[in-house]
């Protein structure tokens, strides 16, 4: 991921953008607001998608890859995100650099990012520019061209990359070390950005082999939002992303899952720049599913009831309202995953409340909530929320375009995405129960601590290296 | 390289000249000024609300005050308390939110047609009777306490407080504006109430809104928001020249990589130079991945995830900054380049080629910025901020593109100042030395 630093009196480098909103809400009355989806497929196997909004001349082109940093080969983690970086210098007909420059020189924007399931690039610029784009985009799927010398290089921002974003942050190391405890076989314990030893010994060879297997058109898929027509945008990609040949023997993407769990993790870790302690909880749960997303929408709903709003949740008025045990509460879940998802739970205990405390009350109210269930009211409320959101996403024709690509990229399809809010809005109390039962398993969750070094305010003795023990 | 400029000619001419808003300008039948973007194929409003001034008008001795009332607006107000507004809001589906900067308070609201006038029944209860309980409070400082010790092990923070405080010393801006865990722990309900009454007045409101109104509707929304305000609230705070002098300070931190902040004294947006200053910040190091910064010390040499510069043009004082990373190790060699860039800069200025492309960059971006309603009405409330009118818009990339070379290299020989430089660096950086 390539920084985009917001402007701000204080920098701060971890915070990145991958905000393209757009949207354009402008003054014609006539104007179309994001709503018209279409999607066909080229004859070479790439699927395209056209969201309309015809508010203002302007379009995000994205190319989403469905590879990431999962589909990596054993030893090599990193070298999803590593190509990532490398596919902004040259090809056999462009110089190194030059996308960058000739999006730029266009008024546009441009920036890519890697997930565990999907690599994705885009521009944001003039409606005028989309072929520029596309002949770029797809001149850069097959025809890449690494300088040994440039890749060393580039080796060394994404080492200072992992350094900033990562190493530098003992919570980031934290989520790094219970990604890895939870997520023991599925290659989802990996962190994105690699592991740093892995990551010294990345080359031009590995990237190649990478980008060789996994860029190719029917491993790719156009997403195209803004003012412009599926009719355009079918002939402009027919003639640049048309032409590019398939890779051959792309099977499915099965890889290794996590066998059933029958011993909870508990993970202790200590940092002498840790100045508030905090506690995590991950449970292994499952993601949206094609044709059958229910689970999912009810998991939706058991996070926001347990840990969505402080002063509502059921966390965060017990642990934050009602006593002061917790300065916060919450839980999340994320609903797209090719392979498993987590459902999160985090409390930062208050002034005087350690974290054995502050576990125990976390416990004591997820037993109440598993034999009370929700508060009737607090569902009606996140039912009419989760309405509410799908009228606010129509100013935001990027963030639509992700919602499609990040679906797409991980097992589901365009109707699983056009059915998604009704299968919210179809949830019920007893759904969320029942999800409940299964997710909210000791057996399957890991258990951390993250602690100022100077030592734990309770709890067994841990030393000052980051460890994990099992109990 | 005339071929080239004659390209990028064409591309300037080709792209959209600008955004094709409609901005009405309408003062309330109460008095107050806003301004409007009507668009009615999405059935809610963004209204963005600024009261000017911010965090910059704390007491003498409550520092802090303003973030924390600030923060405490949503929680709790005329008959209900803070879970009784939650659960109000919730149920609406309102997007409220109150934020506090060096410059103003902020309030964003996204609400939808359908209960636009119970939603805003409900920010008017924030801002014209908000509670500040006691309860609220202790749970809310208790917030503010906790960031405020995680800021003291962030090397970003540490480098920033003592950049800010060397250039600013005891003016506002020369201290963090969440407070210190003394005076955070210190403040009390009644100075939470004074800083409510110094900064939330009518005087010094600010007003935009995009989306599914009439100018009617709003004119009558804003009176009933806002109406019942008070006049006027605490004097502005003085202006403030940058104090640091050229130099180096190490602030030790454990770390392995060191992080740098660097500048000097800067152009504010009212100094006809500004656009050529604008334009050179773009070409050196604001341009995100394609700024002489980031290809001299990402590109060539890999020493940095991303390295930035900005132009501050705070409503008291103004500054050229920048920042970057780098291994413990690297530090010495980063801060070589960026000094030698920027003595660069000041001797060489900027070729007819750099100059070219930072144009077409600028003035054909510039239209997608207006990309939704929201972000639409937070360009507006900005501008009205910045003292523009509504014609800006319009006008701004004749601005940037009138700017000669000769100009910007005057501009770039006058405004960068090398021996000026003065740089914090938090961490543990091989062979770099403090020099005072």
């Amino acid at each position: 991921m390539r920084a985009k630093l917001m402007r701000a009196k204080l920098m701060s480098f971890a915070q990145m953008s991958f905000a393209l909103g757009l949207g354009l809400g402008l003054a014609a009355t006539t104007a179309q607001a994001a709503g018209t989806i279409t999607d066909f497929e080229l004859d070479n196997g790439m699927e395209v998608v056209v969201i309309e909004d015809t508010r203002a001349p302007v379009v995000v082109h994205m190319v989403w890859y469905r590879t990431g940093s999962a589909d990596e080969p054993p030893g090599k983690s990193g070298i999803a995100h590593f190509l990532e970086h490398l596919m902004f210098k040259g090809t056999d007909d462009m110089d190194s650099g030059a996308f960058s420059k000739t999006v730029e020189a266009n008024g546009g924007s441009d920036n890519a990012f890697t997930s565990t399931d999907y690599t994705a690039y885009f521009q944001r610029v003039a409606a005028d520019r989309l072929g520029l784009m596309m002949e770029m985009e797809a001149d850069r799927m097959r025809d890449l061209v690494l300088a040994p010398e440039e890749v060393a290089t580039e080796r060394d921002v994404i080492l200072e990359e992992r350094a900033t974003r990562t190493d530098s942050e003992p919570r980031a190391l934290f989520r790094e070390a219970m990604r890895a405890a939870l997520f023991r076989n599925s290659p989802y314990g990996v962190p994105i950005i690699g592991w740093r030893a892995e990551m010294e010994g990345l080359n031009e060879d590995d990237a190649l082999a990478f980008y060789q297997r996994y860029y190719a058109p029917n491993n790719a898929i156009l997403i195209v939002a803004g003012d412009v027509t599926p009719t355009e945008v079918r002939a402009l990609a027919e003639a640049h992303y048309g032409p590019l040949a398939p890779t051959a023997g792309l099977g499915p993407r099965v890889r290794p899952q996590e066998p059933p769990t029958r011993a909870a993790h508990r993970l202790m870790m200590a940092d002498e720049r840790v100045a508030q302690p905090s506690l995590m909880r991950l449970y292994l749960a499952p993601a949206r599913t094609s044709g059958a997303q229910e689970d999912a929408a009810a998991l939706v709903f058991l996070s926001e009831l347990l840990g969505g709003s402080s002063a509502t949740s059921v966390l965060g008025q017990a642990l934050q309202f009602d006593t002061n045990t917790a300065i916060y509460a919450g839980a999340g879940y994320s609903s797209v995953a090719l392979d498993d998802s987590t459902f999160s739970l985090v409390v930062v205990p208050a002034e005087g409340v350690d974290l054995a405390q502050a576990e125990a009350a976390l416990d004591a109210q997820l037993a109440t909530f598993m034999k009370d269930g929700p508060d009737v009211e607090a569902f009606d409320r996140i039912k009419m929320q989760i309405r509410a959101r799908e009228i606010f996403a129509l100013d935001d024709v990027g963030d639509l375009a992700e919602r499609y690509g990040r679906a797409l990229t991980s097992g589901l399809t365009i109707e699983d995405v056009r059915a998604w809010p009704d299968v919210l809005q179809a949830v019920t109390p007893d759904d969320v129960m029942r999800v409940a039962q299964e997710v909210l398993d000791m057996r399957a969750s890991v258990t951390g601590w993250l602690m100022p070094e100077t030592g734990p305010e309770s709890g067994p003795e841990t030393g000052p290296e980051t460890g994990e023990e099992g109990l | 390289m005339k071929h080239l400029a004659a390209i990028l000619f064409f591309l300037v001419a080709a792209l959209p000249a600008r955004a094709e808003i409609e901005i009405q300008t309408l003062t309330s039948p109460g008095g107050l000024k806003a301004w409007l973007v009507e668009e009615h194929s999405i059935p809610f409003v963004a209204l963005e609300i600024r009261f000017r001034g911010g965090t910059s008008l704390d007491a003498p001795g409550k520092r802090g005050a303003v973030n924390l009332m600030t923060a405490l607006l949503e929680e709790g107000a005329a008959d209900m308390d803070a879970r009784a507004f939650a659960t109000a809001r919730e149920g609406l589906a309102a997007r409220l939110r109150f934020n506090s900067n060096d410059d103003a308070i902020s309030v964003s609201a996204q609400v939808l047609t359908e209960n636009r006038g119970e939603a805003m029944a409900l920010l008017r209860a924030a801002l014209v009777e908000p509670r500040f309980d006691g309860d609220a409070i202790e749970r809310v400082r208790g917030q503010v306490l906790s960031n405020l010790k995680n800021r003291a092990t962030d090397p970003d923070a540490l480098a920033a407080d003592a950049f800010n405080a060397m250039a600013y010393g005891d003016h506002p801006y020369g201290s963090h504006d969440g407070g210190t865990l003394e005076s955070v722990a210190d403040l009390t309900r009644d100075d939470i109430v004074a800083a409510f009454e110094s900064t939330v007045a009518r005087d010094r409101v600010y007003i935009s809104a995009v989306g599914d109104i009439t100018p009617e509707e709003l004119g009558a929304l804003i009176d009933d928001l806002l109406g019942r305000l008070p006049d006027t609230g605490a004097p502005m705070p003085e202006n403030v020249t940058f104090g640091a002098s050229g130099g180096l300070t190490v602030t030790p931190f454990p770390s392995p990589q060191s992080t740098a902040q660097f500048g000097h004294a800067g152009i504010g947006i009212e100094n006809p130079d500004f656009f050529a200053a604008y334009i050179l910040n773009t070409i050196f190091g604001g341009s995100g991945f394609n700024s002489r910064l980031m290809e001299e010390v990402r590109k060539k040499r890999g020493l940095t995830y991303g390295i930035r510069t900005y132009l501050i043009d705070s409503d008291r004082s103004e500054a050229v900054i920048g920042g970057v990373s780098t291994v413990n190790e690297r530090m010495a060699e980063t801060i070589q380049v960026v000094r030698d860039e920027w003595a660069r800069l000041a001797t060489e200025g900027v070729s007819g080629e750099e100059l070219a492309a930072a144009k077409t960059y600028l003035t054909g971006a510039y239209p997608l910025r207006f990309d939704g309603n929201a972000p639409i009405a937070r360009i507006l409330v900005g501008m009205q901020l910045d003292g523009r009118s509504p014609d800006y818009i319009k006008t701004r990339n004749a601005q940037i593109k009138a700017v000669t070379q000769d100009e910007i290299n005057r501009v770039a020989a006058e405004l960068y100042q090398p021996e000026a430089l003065r740089f914090i660096v938090a961490g543990q950086p091989e062979g770099v030395e403090s020099t005072d």
